[in-house]
């Protein structure tokens, strides 16, 4: 069986739906972080397989996609540092990771 | 036999995403969420992205996941206690994702190239005289198209340190 396109983007809209449940069942803030990772991931898949499916005239793929994705990974390391040096922050405020218990910004 | 490949190592990402979001143990977790992306790297080495798949393996399974399980460690966080779920959050978590995936298969055979085996590549020297690997095309790409971004990236780095450094002092002032 030959391996096509649709296979690799289904596999990553499958992933990405795995972190996009993570995100709305979960309450430990630092799984909701981890949950965005692997959509960031499923994204970064799916660019991936687009660049190579799309050789160019000089027998190449197309790096366009990989820069996007190169990129999405520099975005993404500083995402995290920052987001647990929040998370650190308010853990110090709170003493505590579950997000039903940081409400005071609810309405 | 790289379509085998490709499934054993989908299985294995898809498998390990699944236990990042069922464990109830942090560190467990986090060590799943490593080799889930440690299999994207084997899926990304697949598609002739070699630069990108060592990256991948470098930044998440080296940078990513220590600084998570040093929080983890660090906030001494143990295994969540079960509290009582809000039935309507976990029904409609459920439903939107399964709505997501439901229309994901139903558009999927839809995409005019999405069908195409794969393209061959001409990565040799005798096909295609001159040709530089792939961590040197990535290289010559990004300091000539992309400069600009990458620079601006750069400067983005540097923020985000800074403003580690401020939200870890003690006290802001």
């Amino acid at each position: 069986m030959e391996l096509t396109l649709d296979d690799f983007l289904l596999v990553s809209g499958l992933l990405f739906a795995i972190g996009f449940a993570g995100v709305l069942l979960r309450r430990n803030i630092i799984i909701i972080f981890m949950s965005l990772e692997i959509m960031l991931n499923a994204a970064n898949l799916s660019l991936v397989a687009f660049s190579r499916f799309q050789v160019q005239a000089n027998g190449l793929p197309n790096y366009n996609g990989q820069m996007l994705v190169f990129f999405i990974i520099t975005v993404a390391a500083a995402e995290v540092a920052v987001g647990l040096a929040v998370i650190v922050a308010l853990y110090r405020a709170r003493q505590t990771t579950h997000v039903e218990d940081i409400s005071s910004l609810k309405f | 036999m790289t379509a085998i490949l490709f499934w054993i190592f989908s299985a294995l990402m898809l498998g390990f995403a699944c236990a990042v979001v069922l464990n109830r143990n942090p560190v467990a977790s986090a060590l799943s969420l490593v080799i889930s992306f440690v299999g994207l790297a084997a899926l990304f080495v697949m598609l002739n992205a070699y630069f990108l798949g060592v990256i991948q393996v470098l930044v998440y399974a080296g940078a990513v996941m220590v600084l998570f399980l040093f929080i983890i460690m660090l906030l001494d966080l143990k295994a969540e206690e079960r509290r009582k779920m809000n039935i309507g959050v976990l029904a409609g978590g459920v439903a939107v994702a399964a709505a997501f995936v439901l229309q994901l298969t139903t558009i999927i055979g839809d995409l005019p190239y999405g069908s195409r085996a794969f393209p061959p590549l001409r990565l040799d020297t005798v096909q295609n005289p001159g040709i530089l690997n792939d961590v040197q095309n990535v290289g010559r790409i990004l300091f000539s198209g992309y400069n600009l971004p990458f620079q601006v990236v750069g400067v983005l780095l540097l923020v985000a340190t800074v403003g580690v450094v401020v939200l870890s002092k003690r006290e802001l002032k």
